[in-house]
């Protein structure tokens, strides 16, 4: 069992200013995962009165993209391609003090202590960040499309960005690059989704900038928190999809 | 096409195609001044071509100086937007954990350079202008490898060349590569782009270094 030191970021709500504050924790589990023990201490914190920590969850097994939180000074902890619910206090030392925060950026506005407003992700989506789909009543078997085996498992790979925001979070400019390209690619790589291409790409990165999102400056730290590995390549190719775009108009 | 101006994209477009004509003017005047390690004829003549010659004077000159102001505008002002983008900083952030240093300071690296630029201009540009154009000094083609070394014997001198091409390696170390992906290249290519681009930015900033190192202990 481990004994800890937690100080996390206390904030009522989106209007006030937040601080940190410091919780000792006792018998910790190292099989628990992060949030398993973030539960305890909101019991204890329930039955002294004190207002429990929010924190955003809800698979608890690394697909919804919900668990948000920046532990030890990186998105998710210190643990590599995992979400916070899938990080396991065996990661900790016994005593250690733990710092965890929201995932800070202007576009992911604090809603209160942990929880952030990630909803503009949801709206560079709505941008273009899907296939429409205009049958006709012919809808053709998609098994029937050939597709380039390289470009099908690259548009899977794109595919499994849950997008939890730990890129925008990691990143020094708060950019939401690796997000986006991963959308645009994934579409981008397969013959249903070339239809729209021009459309998506222009339209998913003017809504990236007037949501308030930093610059990519190429520092990689995206990538490396990614709970998923989204690829550099994938801004890469968004960054020639968008070149192209604009030309063609 | 209005919207590309704006664009975040647009920026990066425009911050790796200035920085990639600026790594070729780079390369062109090591070459240049390695000359003059080997020959003070020949680092003369270049010289006396580079600084006579209407198409380098009048039109790549201004076209470099063009290049060299918009990468530091445009470095300068993403910069702050960046910072912009996050006003609330972190209580503890492991950059290292995840980025290299080169790559999360590249404006201190780029304003060290501008500022051994300043430096470049009053040593050797502007001395050259008022030859040229204000005092109109008769033309001497043999007057350019002394100038140099005149330079270079101040320890002081050579001790901020020194500082300042250790900063440009580093920025090159991570600007470099970088340009490539702005632009859209990351491919199978791609690890090659970067052990070239990785040994350029060591070689020729040590080049340099190696070059006002020499002609102070020679002078």
């Amino acid at each position: 069992m481990m004994n800890l030191t937690l100080k996390i970021w206390r904030q009522a709500n989106a209007t006030t200013k937040g601080k940190m504050v410091t919780y000792p924790i006792e018998n910790v589990s190292p099989d628990m995962s992060f949030l398993e023990m973030m539960d305890v201490l909101n019991e204890q914190l329930i039955n002294k009165g004190i207002d429990p920590v929010a924190f955003d969850h809800d698979c608890r097994e690394g697909i919804c993209g919900m668990c948000s939180m920046y532990i030890n000074g990186e998105a998710h902890g210190p643990d590599r391609f995992v979400t916070t619910c899938q990080l396991h206090m065996r990661k900790f030392k016994d005593g250690e003090t733990i710092t965890i925060e929201p995932f800070r950026a202007n576009a992911f506005p604090v809603v209160k202590d942990l929880a952030v407003d990630r909803s503009a992700f949801d709206r560079i989506q709505h941008a273009g960040g899907f296939v429409s789909v205009n049958t006709s009543g012919n809808t053709q078997d998609a098994n029937n499309i050939p597709i380039d085996k390289h470009d099908a498992d690259k548009a899977f790979d794109a595919a499994t960005c849950i997008g939890c925001g730990a890129c925008v979070a990691s990143c020094k400019n708060a950019s939401a690059m690796l997000f986006v390209s991963a959308k645009v690619s994934q579409y981008a790589l397969l013959p249903q989704g070339k239809v729209e291409a021009t459309d998506r790409v222009l339209n998913m990165v003017k809504q990236m900038d007037d949501e308030g999102f930093g610059n990519c400056t190429n520092t990689g730290a995206c990538e490396v928190e990614c709970p998923k590995g989204i690829s550099l390549e994938n801004i890469a190719r968004m960054n020639r999809e968008y070149l192209f775009a604009t030309v063609k108009g | 096409m209005s919207g590309i101006i704006k664009s975040s994209l647009a920026r990066k477009y425009a911050m790796a195609i200035s920085g990639l004509f600026l790594v070729v003017f780079l390369m062109q005047h090591f070459i240049i001044n390695l000359t003059s390690v080997f020959s003070k004829d020949v680092f003369n003549e270049i010289s006396h071509f580079m600084g006579n010659n209407p198409l380098v004077q009048f039109v790549l000159q201004p076209v470099l100086i063009f290049g060299v102001i918009f990468h530091f505008i445009m470095g300068i002002v993403l910069d702050l937007k960046n910072r912009s983008a996050r006003d609330q900083n972190y209580a503890q952030n492991n950059g290292s954990a995840n980025s290299s240093w080169m790559s999360r300071n590249m404006i201190w690296s780029g304003i060290t350079i501008l500022s051994f630029l300043v430096l470049h201009f009053i040593d050797f540009w502007f001395p050259e202008m008022n030859y040229k154009y204000i005092e109109s000094l008769p033309v001497d083609p043999d007057r350019y490898f002394d100038e140099m070394v005149h330079k270079f014997e101040d320890i002081i001198r050579v001790g901020a060349y020194v500082v300042s091409f250790f900063f440009l390696m580093l920025h090159l170390l991570h600007g470099f590569s970088s340009s490539f992906q702005s632009v859209g290249l990351n491919n199978k290519y791609t690890k090659s782009f970067k052990t070239f681009t990785f040994a350029f930015s060591i070689v020729i900033p040590i080049g340099f270094i190696f070059i006002a190192l020499f002609h102070h202990l020679t002078a």
